[in-house]
C-alpha cells in the first residue's frame, strides 16, 4: 500500500502522448474517481443478477451436481468405482489434488508476494484470484480425503489421542501434507477476509434493505476507515502477506515431497519442490486470466483490470513457463546423465511409452511451446491469443501431474508389475464435477462479494497522494508519473 | 457535554474534499496538542501516521509471540507422541529428537498458522472491532467514508475540546460540513 515506484515497464506505444518520457500508464484508466470505482464495482453486487449468470449458474450447478453425485456413489460403494488398481494406486484423483492445489497458488502470489514486491497492479485482481485460491483448494481437498478409502475415518488424520493407541506419523510427507494444505487453506482465509473488512464496510454504507444492511454491517465488524484503525490493519496486512510468502512455497514442496520421498524413478528427484511451485503458479496464472478475461468484458471493468493487467500476467505465466520447461529439460538431462538404467527408462517411457501424446500434446505443447506466444506484444495484448494460451496450460498443467504421477507408477522396476490406467465413468465425472463446483463457488463470489478490492484500488489513484495537486509545488515521481493519461 | 437539545456529543466532524486536504488538516490538529481525535478515509493514506503523530503500530509484537506459541505447540504435538507417548518406528528410522528434520515441515506450519491468527485476532482486538454501531454512524455524511469522503473528528473526551475552539481549529483547516456529532 505504498506509493513507491512500482516496477511496471514503460510500454512505449502509450507514452508517446507524453512531455514525461519516464512517465508510467496509469493502473486505472480514463480519469476514473474514487465513487466510480466504489460505484462500479458494488454495482456488480447490487444490482440484480443478469440472465447470463442464471444461465451460467445452471449449467455449472448442473455440472457440480454430477460431481456431488459421483463422490456419493464412489462413499458408499468403495474405492474400487475408481480406475485405481495395482500398480496404479494414484490415479486421477492425486492427479485431481495436485492440478488443483496448484491453481490456488496464483492467488496467494498475487495477494502476498507481489504486495511484498510493491507491484500496484496486483490491486485490480487479488480479490478474485484470492477467492479462486479458496476455491481450488476446497476441489482440491476433497480428492485425498475421499481416497482414503473411508471417510468418516479422515479424523485420524488429526493427532487427536484415542483409546486405539494409533498417533499419525508425523515423519510422514504425507502427514505434512495434511497440515501444509488445511494451514494454506486457513491463513487464506483469513488473509482474503482481512482485506474484504473495509470493502463489505462499504457495502454496508450502501446496503438498501435491511436484510443486506444486517449481514454486511456484520461481516463488516463496524468499520469505519478510522486512521487509527488504518495503522494497525496495514500492519497485519503486511505480516500476513510476510507469512503467505514462506507459506505458499511450502505447500507445493511438501505436495512434491509426497512423490520425491519415494524411490520411484521421475519421482525421486531434487528438483520436485521448485519445479511444483513454478508449476503451480504457472497454471494458477492461467486458470485466473480465465476467470477475469469473461469478467472484466462481462462488467465492464476494461478500466480496472486494463491491457497493461493481463500484459504482466501473460509476463509471469511466460516466466514461471520458463522455470518449467527448464525443469522438464533438467529431468531428461539428468536422467540421461545420472546412467541410471531405470531413470532412463522411465523418460524414455514418458515420450514414447503408452501415454506419450500426453507428453507430446500436454506437456510439449501446452506447457512450453504454447506460452512462447507471449515473448510477443501483439499476442499478450490480444485476448484472444493470451485466452487461447491460458487454456492450453490449463489443460497442458492437468496433463503434467498425470504424466508425473501415472506415468510414474504404470512402469516401475519389475516389467511382470507393469499396467495401465483406465479411468472410470466416476473418476471422470469426479473431476468435471470439481470444475462445475469451482466455476459455480465463483460465481456466487462475484455476485455477493465485491470481485476487486476497492480500497485498495483507490490507493492507485494518483489522488491518494497526500502531495497530489503540488502543495508545496512538491510531487514525487510516482505520483507525477501516474497522474498523467 | 451535550447539545442544548440534551444530546450527549460525541464530538466535532468536518470533511475534507481530498486526502491532500485531509493530510494538511491532521498536521494542524496534531500541532494544536489534541490527544482524542481520528481521521476517516475510504483508504490507508500513505504518511498519515507521521501527520497524526501515531508511531508504528506494535502488532507485530503479538504476532510474533503467536509465532512462537506455534512453534512450542508443533514442539510438543510431534515429540510428546513420537518419543513418550506412542513411539512409533517405521522403516527402522529413529524417533527421538534424532528425528527434528522430518518434523521441521509442521512445525513452520504451525508457526505459520499460529502468526496468521495472531495477526487477525489481535488487528480486531487492538481497533475495538467488532463494533457494529458506533456514534460516528448517526451522521449522515459519514457514509462516505467508505466510498470518497475524507472525514476528521475530535472526539469531546478530549480535554481541551470546547465546541467553539474544535469548530475554529476546524474551520481553519479547511474543513467542510462542519457538524457537531451526537452520541445518541
Amino acid at each position: 500500500m505504498d506509493e513507491a515506484p512500482t516496477a511496471s515497464d514503460v510500454i512505449s506505444g502509450e507514452t508517446a502522448t507524453s512531455e514525461r518520457p519516464l512517465a508510467r500508464v496509469p493502473l486505472v484508466l480514463n480519469h476514473r474517481n474514487f465513487s466510480w470505482i466504489t460505484e462500479r464495482i458494488s454495482g456488480v453486487v447490487e444490482q440484480p443478477a443478469p440472465r447470463w449468470w442464471w444461465v451460467c449458474f445452471t449449467i455449472t450447478a448442473t455440472i457440480a451436481s454430477f460431481g456431488l453425485f459421483c463422490l456419493g456413489y464412489q462413499i458408499s460403494t468403495g474405492i474400487g468405482t475408481w480406475g485405481l488398481n495395482h500398480p496404479v494406486g494414484w490415479g486421477w484423483d492425486i492427479t485431481n489434488f495436485v492440478f488443483w492445489i496448484g491453481i490456488g497458488h496464483a492467488g496467494t502470489l498475487i495477494s502476498a508476494i507481489l504486495f511484498l514486491l510493491r507491484q500496484t497492479w496486483r490491486t485490480s485482481i487479488n480479490r478474485s484470484a484470492e477467492a479462486m485460491t479458496l476455491f481450488a483448494v476446497m476441489c482440491a481437498a476433497i480428492f485425498p480425503g475421499v481416497h482414503v478409502g473411508r471417510v468418516w475415518m479422515a479424523w485420524f488424520l488429526a493427532p487427536v489421542p484415542n483409546n486405539y493407541g494409533i498417533w499419525p506419523n508425523f515423519r510422514s510427507p504425507l502427514m505434512w501434507d495434511v497440515f501444509a494444505v488445511s494451514t494454506y487453506f486457513t491463513v487464506s482465509v483469513l488473509f482474503w477476509y482481512t482485506g474484504l473488512i473495509p470493502d463489505l464496510a462499504t457495502l454496508r454504507d450502501r446496503a438498501t434493505t435491511k436484510i443486506k444492511k444486517f449481514l454486511f454491517g456484520f461481516f463488516a465488524c463496524g468499520w469505519r476507515g478510522s486512521n487509527r484503525h488504518w495503522r494497525h490493519y496495514e500492519m497485519a496486512y503486511l505480516l500476513l502477506a510476510g507469512l503467505s510468502t514462506p507459506l505458499v512455497l511450502s505447500v507445493h514442496s511438501v505436495v512434491s515431497f509426497d512423490f520425491a520421498t519415494s524411490i520411484l524413478p521421475t519421482w525421486h528427484t531434487t528438483i520436485f519442490p521448485p519445479y511444483f511451485v513454478a508449476g503451480a503458479i504457472f497454471g494458477g496464472f492461467a486458470m485466473v486470466l480465465t476467470l477475469l478475461i469473461p469478467a472484466r468484458a462481462i462488467f465492464k471493468l476494461q478500466d480496472i483490470i486494463t491491457p497493461q493487467h493481463i500484459d504482466k500476467m501473460a509476463k509471469i505465466i511466460l516466466l514461471t513457463g520458463s522455470f518449467v520447461s527448464y525443469a522438464y529439460a533438467m529431468e531428461f538431462f539428468v536422467a540421461w546423465y545420472s546412467g541410471n538404467a531405470y531413470e532412463k527408462f522411465a523418460f524414455a517411457n514418458r515420450i514414447l511409452g503408452p501415454y506419450w501424446w500426453y507428453w507430446w500434446v500436454g506437456m510439449l505443447f501446452c506447457n512450453v511451446l504454447s506460452p512462447q506466444l507471449f515473448w510477443f506484444r501483439w499476442c499478450r495484448r490480444n485476448i484472444f491469443v493470451v485466452y487461447f494460451v491460458c487454456m492450453c496450460v490449463n489443460a497442458g498443467m492437468w496433463f503434467e501431474r498425470f504424466i508425473i504421477i501415472v506415468g510414474g507408477l504404470h512402469r516401475d522396476f519389475l516389467t511382470s508389475s507393469w499396467g495401465i490406467f483406465i479411468p472410470t465413468w466416476v473418476d471422470i465425472w469426479t473431476f468435471i464435477g470439481t470444475l462445475g463446483i469451482f466455476t459455480s463457488l465463483f460465481l456466487i463470489f462475484i455476485r455477493f462479494l465485491p470481485m476487486i478490492a476497492m480500497s485498495e484500488v483507490k490507493i492507485v489513484l494518483p489522488e491518494a497522494d497526500v502531495h497530489f495537486g503540488g502543495t508545496n509545488g512538491h510531487r514525487p515521481i510516482a505520483a507525477a508519473g501516474k497522474e498523467r493519461a | 457535554m451535550r447539545t442544548p437539545y440534551g444530546h450527549k456529543v460525541y464530538g466535532m466532524g468536518a470533511e475534507y474534499s481530498s486526502a491532500a486536504s485531509l493530510y494538511e488538516a491532521a498536521k494542524i490538529v496534531r500541532d494544536a496538542g489534541f490527544k482524542r481525535w481520528d481521521v476517516h478515509s475510504p483508504f490507508p493514506i500513505h504518511g498519515m501516521d507521521d501527520a497524526m503523530g501515531l508511531g508504528k503500530s506494535w502488532l507485530s509484537a503479538v504476532v510474533l509471540i503467536g509465532g512462537i506459541t506455534g512453534l512450542l505447540t508443533a514442539v510438543t504435538v510431534e515429540f510428546g507422541p513420537s518419543w513418550i507417548l506412542y513411539p512409533l518406528i517405521v522403516h527402522g528410522k529413529p524417533y527421538d529428537w534424532r528425528t527434528v528434520p522430518a518434523f521441521f515441515p509442521i512445525m513452520f506450519e504451525l508457526t505459520v498458522l499460529l502468526s496468521a491468527f495472531a495477526a487477525f485476532f489481535a488487528v480486531l482486538i487492538m481497533n475495538g472491532l467488532p463494533r457494529p454501531n458506533h456514534p460516528l454512524f448517526n451522521w449522515e455524511r459519514f457514509k462516505r467514508a467508505t466510498n470518497d469522503g475524507f472525514f476528521l473528528v475530535i472526539e469531546a473526551r478530549d480535554p481541551r475540546f470546547t465546541e467553539v475552539e474544535a469548530r475554529e481549529l476546524l474551520e481553519k483547516t479547511g474543513g467542510q460540513h462542519i457538524t457537531m456529532v451526537h452520541e445518541d
